[in-house]
């Protein structure tokens, strides 16, 4: 078998999940099973960057693909690949893993379970980024979901079990609602390979599919269509999540051990936004365009609205998580924008732009918004989990590297040109300014509210006099500043050059802004 | 000139690298953050100089650099840098009053802990400056616009332990972000229409013909706009927030709570007046027909504000905010010279008055130095004769701003502006805004030097001179005060002629040709006015007395209370705006929990409640009937267990029995 020949996507699935069953189930120390959590995730890491080394730049389609039969008859294939619109997203969620590990001292002392857990919950990024078969995508979709669910309610503080038990059957019944979509649309087109179904609904879309496949009267097929295409979105939309499907999220990532908000956040949530581009704009190019209007006032509506609700919260993970639903916001709108005028002629630069603000929104959230809930984790230590913003002040006189960098991350999140958030945004907004004007202006106000709330924190936090019981709050250490070095690195060199990230995505993103309809079908 | 294009990312590079190599140096290492920071500045300046010198010899020739930066998809946005008599001019300004800003500022923060973070930042600030103004793309100079913003926001907090230095700081970039929104929308509106962002790029830029007659014909779609006109009010946005013009002014004087070499560099001369330079550089944008609308909105707002701030300078008591709002007043003149004269008037007047408001900034600086700390003015008094060269130094940039006649660069660049607003065709009134705005300008300055100079010392301790460090840059900027006015004299138009390209010729007629010496005479008589109204009320020692009330507040107690409040702006900014943003994050936060989250809840209970009800109808009606049966079956199995009791007797008797069943149904049964 050649180099290229071999099945990396499978291999970096697999490595995370044999390793997370390894750490559960072999009799290791805590010490052992953390050193070894910590082998496998940075293996995974070396992995998803040879799959960098041999993805080809220059070509748009699908690349390292296994294809297999596996249950012909139910319509399951082994299918995997990546194009540019996932393959950055490999290396993030690994780094990511192995950086939520990395700040996980306390709870891998504790239990081996952690450890693996978190690495299982690596294997259901990794399976459903490269998975094209629905069957294949949602096990994985699904399988990432019970570790996270464990870790919350496990390792939890709070109200850990009210908000784990809330964040699996929310999610739960999102993946229901998606689950029934696809089953009928499995019994219309008679395959989950994610290709076939987009090249079956591309023309007229799902409508006279389902009225023939699944024998309903004549007429009753545009409102079926419809129903499922917004069943497989209210999916995605309960996992990025959209407001006001996002209610779970501000407890689950309050209640969840920092490290794994920073997963929760960094990479989970990506799942849905990614899911939403490949699998629901995919594989419903037409019904989507119909429903998209209306769906754009939703994704504004979450922008806006979540935006303004962490400027009122008075604790800082929270604050930070409503930022979070704000900013996975922006990659709904783009994609939204993009949907609503998938077939416009003349707006292909927009749609360019929208696409590669998507796709580099999604890879700068991971990074800043890690990086925010890191530093936390690092507070947090300090203060014994306290995190009011009324409870500081000053305290950048008593740790001026933290703050430093803190701050640096708080304005990436803000969208500083220089630092990584800017250009994501920016290509969002020029984007959607070409396809729907009024939803870029309105969405203008999230900008606006994020440097109130954020310069809130640092003005109450950081900036006063210092209290006195504060004085012992310690600078970053040596291994700290260590750990938060490659955020910060990250921020900058994408900001000041971000041809790092698009260059990987430039062909998918030209093929992708000619029509929704090649987001699968044109891509093998 | 080629070839000085092709290298002008020199100019900001330095800064820029002493700026990244200070943020890595130790707070000990004062010496060499100094050495670093001055002389890179000074490198700035030195081929600031060079660019300068060469747009000279090409006069009005323009070279410009651009290339792809962020690539999406098959297109790309540029960044560039363009080296034009607009750019040379602000550069060497920049640089130069910068390197006099730096020196100045190793002796005001010698004494400060932060020293080298001080040094950091200002370098910071000074290369996204440079980068501002020499930029060929409307991104580029995005990019650099907000880096000012931030190192603003530093350097306002630099001394964050302050609870009002904090608050001052996060108001500033809050503000100014209101206004960026604008400039923002403005930039992706411009690049949706016209394709390219650089400004010149060989007769595809934006800022070319071809694209300006484009965007003049279309429409926006909003109330029959012109695309360029909706672009321009939406680009305004950004300079009215980031030049502190009505109603986004209210961070510019809380701004002063910052360094004082930092109000002098950002706060007055460069960074506020970078709004200025955007509609400068824009200004071919609006050259159609469709756009005139935009010139119309800077005339109108520069004229207010030039007054308003003028207004409210009169009754401030901070020796820093009487500068402030006079400059929020001066660059509403320099607004009103934009659009009512066109850009070499309103750079004229930037230009200048960043010498003299530098002047007056540093110079405010060595007397609060010399007062130990002390910014209220009414607490100072005959300082001028304990500080000989911060007073001359500081009555020079007085009258520059005054705009006394002939010998001050002042008198001739606000001359040119009124000039403009009086041959300004649709209104009269911007004209008689500004000039009342002038008698007021040398009637607070009056006010000022009646109190800060003149009169008994009424502070603590002894006033001392400051070190040559700070009063070398005064002197150097004093001559630059008076000096800079006569490359713009309407006899000889050196610097409208190098921004227009046009050679200059010396006419002495020119002075009283048009109407020209009729605005001086009347500008004359402003400040004549201003100085003489000033000198009656504050003149000799009727301010002397610590704790008596201003002779103007005798005179008009209404008035002088509403200016003092600066016209309760920012009270009503707090009563509707933030108390409706604050009203509106409640509501949200509140939607979250009730509504959004009340949804679930409901939900989920009445999922429970479902639950409850299959659990009863199952254990009371399925279960009974299954629990019936089992207890049946377990009955009937306890009678059935009872025959095997383990007694050998009644298994005997069974086996009898059955037996005699047996042979009975085989007897009798077939």
């Amino acid at each position: 078998m050649s180099w290229s020949a071999a099945p990396w996507l499978s291999l970096l699935t697999l490595t995370p999940a044999v390793g997370g069953l390894v750490v559960l189930l072999a009799p290791l120390s805590p010490r052992r099973a953390a050193a070894f959590s910590k082998a496998v995730a940075a293996l995974t890491l070396l992995g998803t960057l040879g799959v960098l080394a041999g993805f080809d730049r220059g070509a748009a389609g699908f690349q390292l693909v296994e294809q297999r039969a596996w249950a012909p008859q139910l319509g399951m294939t082994y299918f995997l690949g990546v194009d540019g619109l996932s393959v950055l997203l490999l290396p993030l969620a690994a780094g990511l893993t192995l950086w939520a590990l990395a700040l996980s001292g306390r709870w891998l002392k504790e239990s081996r379970a952690y450890g693996a857990l978190i690495l299982l919950l690596e294997a259901g990024l990794m399976g459903s980024f490269t998975a094209l078969n629905f069957f294949h995508w949602f096990l994985f979709w699904e399988l990432s979901l019970a570790p996270a669910f464990f870790l919350i309610k496990l390792w939890g503080e709070g109200d850990r079990h009210g908000a784990a038990a809330q964040f699996f059957l929310y999610t739960m019944a999102g993946s229901v609602a998606m689950l029934v979509a696809f089953l009928a649309l499995f019994g219309a087109a008679g395959s989950f390979d994610f290709p076939s179904l987009a090249e079956a609904a591309r023309k007229g879309g799902w409508a006279p599919l389902l009225e023939r496949g699944l024998r309903l009267p004549a007429g009753a097929g545009p409102a079926a269509a419809m129903a499922l295409c917004l069943a497989v979105w209210l999916g995605f939309a309960v996992k990025i999540p959209i407001a006001p499907f996002h209610t779970w999220l501000p407890a689950a990532y309050v209640a969840a051990p920092t490290p794994v908000t920073i997963l929760l956040t960094g990479a989970m949530s990506k799942m849905g936004v990614y899911g939403l581009a490949r699998v629901w704009l995919g594989v419903f190019p037409v019904e989507a365009a119909q429903a998209a209007p209306w769906l754009l006032v939703v994704a504004v509506f979450s922008v806006v609205i979540s935006a303004a609700a962490a400027v009122a919260q008075k604790d800082m993970k929270r604050m930070f998580a409503y930022s979070s639903v704000n900013h996975l916001g922006y990659c709904a709108l783009a994609l939204t924008a993009v949907a609503a005028a998938s077939g416009r002629a003349g707006a292909e630069v927009s749609r360019q732009a929208a696409w590669s603000g998507f796709i580099l929104q999604m890879v700068n959230h991971g990074i800043t918004a890690g990086a925010l809930f890191g530093f936390l984790a690092l507070f947090e230590a300090r203060t014994g989990c306290r995190r009011g913003l009324d409870e500081f002040g000053g305290l950048r006189r008593a740790a001026p590297v933290f703050c430093g960098l803190m701050g640096i991350s708080a304005f990436a999140s803000m969208g500083l040109p220089g630092l990584n958030g800017f250009v994501g945004e920016f290509l969002i907004f020029r984007g959607v300014f070409g396809l729907a004007p009024w939803a870029a202006a309105v969405s203008l106000t999230g900008l606006l509210l994020t440097a109130v709330f954020l310069l809130t924190m640092m003005q109450r936090v950081f900036h006063g006099p210092l209290r006195a019981e504060w004085r012992g709050f310690s600078d970053l250490s040596a291994r700290e500043r260590l750990a938060m070095a490659p955020a910060i690195a990250a921020m900058f060199a994408l900001g000041l050059w971000p041809n790092l990230a698009l260059m990987w995505c430039n062909q998918t993103v030209a093929r992708l802004a000619e029509g929704a309809e090649k987001i699968l079908t044109s891509m093998l | 000139m080629e070839f000085w294009a092709h290298w002008l990312w020199l100019i900001p590079f330095p800064p820029l690298a002493a700026a990244g190599a200070l943020a890595l140096t130790s707070r000990r290492r004062r010496r060499r953050a100094a050495v670093l920071a001055v002389g890179a500045m000074g490198a700035s300046a030195a081929l600031a100089f060079g660019a300068f010198a060469s747009a000279a010899a090409h006069w009005g020739e323009r070279a410009a650099v651009g290339f792809p930066w962020l690539q999406f998809g098959s297109r790309a946005f540029y960044l560039g840098w363009v080296l034009d008599p607009l750019s040379a001019a602000m550069t060497l300004m920049v640089a130069v009053v910068g390197l006099a800003i730096f020196i100045y500022s190793l002796g005001y923060m010698a004494e400060d802990e932060n020293f080298v973070r001080f040094f950091c930042f200002l370098s910071l600030f000074a290369a996204a400056m440079l980068g501002l103004v020499i930029a060929n793309s409307l991104l580029l100079l995005f990019i650099c616009w907000e880096l000012v913003g931030l190192t603003s926001y530093l350097l306002i907090g630099f001394w964050y332990q302050r609870p009002a230095a904090a608050a001052a700081a996060k108001k500033a970039f809050i503000t100014t972000r209101v206004g960026d929104l604008g400039f923002l929308l403005g930039l992706v509106w411009l690049a949706n229409e016209s394709g390219s962002l650089l400004f010149y790029n060989g007769g595809r830029g934006c800022l070319e013909p071809q694209t300006v007659a484009l965007l003049g014909a279309r429409g926006a779609g909003i109330g029959g706009l012109s695309a360029a006109a909706a672009i321009g009010l939406l680009l305004f946005c950004g300079a009215v927030g980031k030049s502190g013009q009505l109603p986004l002014h209210v961070w510019l004087p809380d701004a002063m709570e910052g360094p004082t070499p930092v109000s002098a560099l950002i706060h007055a001369a460069t960074m506020v007046a970078a709004g200025v330079f955007l509609m400068a550089r824009v200004y071919p944008l609006f050259g159609s027909e469709g756009a005139s609308l935009v010139p119309h909105a800077m005339v109108w707002v520069g004229a207010l504000t030039a007054l308003c701030g003028a207004l409210i300078a009169v009754a401030q008591t901070d020796i820093k905010r009487i500068l402030a709002y006079s400059t929020i007043s001066q660059l509403g003149y320099m607004f009103l010279g934009l659009g009512a004269g066109g850009v070499a008037v309103g750079m004229f007047h930037l230009t200048t008055h960043a010498f003299f408001k530098a002047l007056l900034f540093l110079g405010a600086g060595s007397v609060i130095h010399a007062c130990h700390g002390e910014q209220d003015i009414r607490r100072m008094g005959g300082v001028g004769r304990f500080a000989k060269v911060t007073f001359a130094a500081y009555a020079v940039g007085a009258m520059a701003l005054a705009g006394v006649p002939v010998l001050f660069a002042g008198f001739w660049s606000k001359d040119a502006i009124l000039h403009a607003a009086h041959h300004w065709r649709p209104s009269s009134l911007p004209f008689w805004l500004g000039v009342s705005g002038a008698v007021l300008t040398a009637f607070y300055m009056t006010r000022q030097l009646a109190y800060v100079f003149f009169g008994t010392y009424r502070g603590e301790g002894e006033p001392h001179e400051s070190p040559p460090v700070m009063t070398r840059p005064l002197v150097f900027l004093a001559l630059m005060a008076v000096f800079l006015g006569f490359v713009g004299t309407p006899a000889l138009d050196a610097f409208g002629g190098f921004l227009s390209g046009e050679r200059p010729r010396f006419e002495l007629g020119a002075l009283w040709e048009g109407g020209a010496l009729q605005t001086m005479g009347l500008s004359t008589l402003a400040v004549a006015l201003g100085f003489g109204l000033g000198w009656l009320l504050y003149g000799g020692a009727r301010a002397a007395a610590l704790g008596a009330m201003d002779p103007l507040e005798r005179l008009w107690p209404g008035g002088y209370r509403a200016l003092q409040n600066r016209l309760y702006v920012d009270e009503f900014y707090g009563v509707t705006v933030i108390w409706a943003q604050e009203a509106f994050s409640k509501l949200c936060a509140w939607m979250d929990e009730w509504i959004w989250g009340g949804l679930v809840a409901a939900w989920s209970a009445a999922a429970v409640a479902f639950a409850w009800l299959s659990r009863l109808i199952e254990e009371y009606a399925i279960n009974a009937g299954f629990d019936a049966g089992c207890g049946g079956l377990r009955r009937g199995g306890r009678r059935a267990a009872s025959f095997q009791d383990g007694k050998l007797q009644h298994y005997l008797r069974g086996i009898g029995v059955g037996f005699a069943v047996l042979a009975l149904f085989l007897l009798w049964g077939r």
